[in-house]
């Protein structure tokens, strides 16, 4: 599967990357020098493990909402627009428009 | 404290000397900054140093002094000076991954790993030089030029925790901080001749590490000795509320487990070691396999029994890192788009362009790369042939040491890099450069524990040995680490 053009061009797109025509050639020849190697996966027996996915040896259970603040360099007061009881208080969407309890 | 002292004590020695009040801890920061200085650890030299505050720093050693005094006693690591890894989070210095993108990026908050290392004592001095977010084995990648090595300054420190592996290997710090994704403490460790872990995945807090690929990424520490990362992993390690995948299970005292067999004729009785096959190929360079069998003849020595064992896909590991560490950092990194945090261009005319060419300033050739590759494997189309395959064979790697150490082995013996540190400049062809992992990225795809340590010298560069443990299997590991290191002596740096 050789890696093209447009490939590169839709990949940066969906990555928000700005892409110069003048790298593509670069690029494409670059990802196709990598992804030859990735070929040998093809030729592996992989049915006893198809649905496989890495989990941690634990499982990964939610910690409670709660607990102390992290120990910040500054308070909260000097990077957030307005604070309210702990909370950064930002504008708010214009989906909610219709609330009336408006934020600064 | 002469220059001398201070470069040759350990973090245990150190902190020993502060603890009983023999050494003030600001005395120790300034023997680190005055070292850093001989060492020539700026940009303009060895360029292992990226970010450092004296002032903060002596600052932070006068508060612990004050602090030791009302308490009566110093913590584990008191007063020593430890250099962390741009990319962990610290208060009071820059976090910037080496990268355009963070330049001038402070964190407001603190990395697990760094805050439980500060409740005992330890002093962070420096933010060292890293491949840009972690991606590269060679610290060449850093948006302010290669870190040198302390061995040879025309080679590479080997990456992506070069700064970190040169600054203890110099003598700046006797512990520091790095971070593996899929060897990047080990590599710099084995080429800067000094001792680097890679804990069990879920060992160590993530909370605070700018991820990378959040399913093989674990912080690690580096040292000249094989106590001192035990020591620090002792600290470190542990359930974390602000990780969910950290676990709960009981930390071991690895250091007690070793020491109490210490003056043991025969510290590894009982147990077995494994040499896989797999990682001896016929094309490994000469000098590497003869140390590596003299290691092999030290731990029969010491009573383990050494049998050769198979790890048949181990092969395959290069392709399936390189399809799964990039496909999570394409996610990982989409973050940093000129919105929230350090670069932003004033080019842009639209959002879409702030986006794009913000990172597109911002990212360095080879996180672009990563970024077009991981996108690439993830996106429609090829989903299933490269990043499903590559998750289906990382479980076949994983079934592979679970069967070797299902089957009665305690540790795996193998050489750490297959060269020595190559020449800055030396490698240009991206897949060239990625095969310089191949020994150390199985661990971190198996998720298993693996460190390197010293083993001897090929034309006078560092080669290091690499042991691998099962699952939680530190104790074991530091055992066979520890019992090896006592065994070699100084022939482990000749």
């Amino acid at each position: 599967m050789a890696v093209t053009h447009d490939d590169v061009r839709h990949v940066a797109e969906l990555a928000r990357l700005a892409v110069d025509d003048d790298r593509l050639d670069h690029l494409v020849s670059e990802l196709n020098g990598i992804l030859v190697h990735m070929d040998a996966l093809a030729q592996v027996d992989t049915k006893e493990v198809e649905h496989a996915v890495f989990a941690p040896v634990d499982s990964t259970p939610v910690r409670a909402d709660s607990g102390s603040p992290l120990k910040m360099l500054n308070p909260l007061s000097s990077f957030a627009p307005s604070v309210k009881d702990g909370f950064i208080l930002v504008h708010r969407l214009a989906s909610h428009e219709d609330s009336a309890d408006r934020a600064p | 404290m002469t220059p001398a002292d201070f470069t040759s004590l350990s973090a245990v020695a150190l902190s020993a000397r502060v603890g009983s009040g023999e050494i003030a801890p600001a005395d120790a920061v300034q023997a680190s900054f005055d070292r850093a200085a001989t060492a020539g650890a700026g940009r303009e030299s060895l360029n292992m140093i990226l970010w450092s505050d004296h002032e903060l720093a002596i600052r932070d050693a006068h508060s612990l002094a004050e602090g030791m005094a009302a308490a009566g006693r110093g913590g584990l690591l008191a007063g020593v000076p430890i250099a962390v890894k741009d990319n962990i989070a610290t208060l009071g210095l820059p976090t910037t991954c080496a990268s355009k993108i963070l330049a001038g990026y402070v964190s407001p908050y603190e990395a697990t790993a760094i805050v439980r290392l500060r409740e005992q004592g330890a002093i962070v001095v420096a933010k060292t030089n890293m491949d840009e977010f972690a991606m590269g084995s060679s610290t060449e990648n850093s948006a302010y030029g290669p870190a040198r090595n302390p061995h040879d300054i025309r080679r590479v420190t080997g990456g992506s925790s070069g700064g970190s592996a040169a600054a203890v290997a110099a003598g700046v710090v006797p512990l520091a901080l790095g971070s593996e994704t899929g060897g990047s403490v080990r590599q710099p460790a084995a080429f800067c001749g000094i001792v680097g872990v890679k804990p069990t995945y879920g060992r160590v807090s993530r909370h605070g590490l700018v991820a990378f690929a959040s399913s093989l990424d674990q912080i690690g520490p580096m040292a000249r000795n094989v106590e001192d990362v035990a020591l620090a992993m002792e600290i470190m390690s542990g359930l974390d509320a602000f990780d969910s995948t950290s676990s709960s299970r009981e930390v071991g005292g690895y250091r007690d487990q070793f020491m109490s067999l210490a003056t043991s004729p025969a510290p590894l009785e009982g147990m077995t070691i494994g040499v896989p096959e797999e990682f001896f190929p016929e094309n490994l360079d000469d000098s590497i396999r003869r140390l590596c069998e003299r290691s092999i003849d030290a731990l029969k020595s010491l009573g383990a029994k050494v049998i050769d064992v198979k790890l048949p896909h181990t092969s395959l590991a290069i392709p399936v890192y390189y399809i799964i560490a990039p496909a999570e950092a394409s996610s990982n990194l989409a973050r940093f788009d000129g919105v929230r945090y350090g670069f932003r261009t004033d080019m842009a005319a639209s959002l879409r362009e702030l986006y794009s060419i913000t990172r597109s300033e911002g990212f360095g050739p080879e996180v672009t790369r990563r970024i077009l590759l991981g996108t690439y494997v993830l996106s429609a189309g090829y989903y299933d042939a490269y990043y499903k395959k590559a998750q289906a064979v990382r479980a076949l790697i994983t079934r592979d040491f679970g069967s070797v150490f299902g089957d009665g082995v305690d540790a795996l013996f193998t050489p750490t890099t297959p060269t020595t540190a190559f020449p800055i400049g030396g490698i240009t062809d991206p897949y060239e450069m990625y095969l310089s992992d191949i020994f150390t990225v199985t661990a971190n795809l198996a998720g298993v524990p693996a460190m390197s340590l010293p083993i001897g010298r090929a034309a006078g560069l560092p080669v290091g040995g690499q042991i691998i443990a099962p699952h939680f299997g530190e104790a074991a590991m530091f055992r066979v680490a520890y019992a090896l290191e006592s065994a070699l002596g100084t022939e482990a740096h000749q």
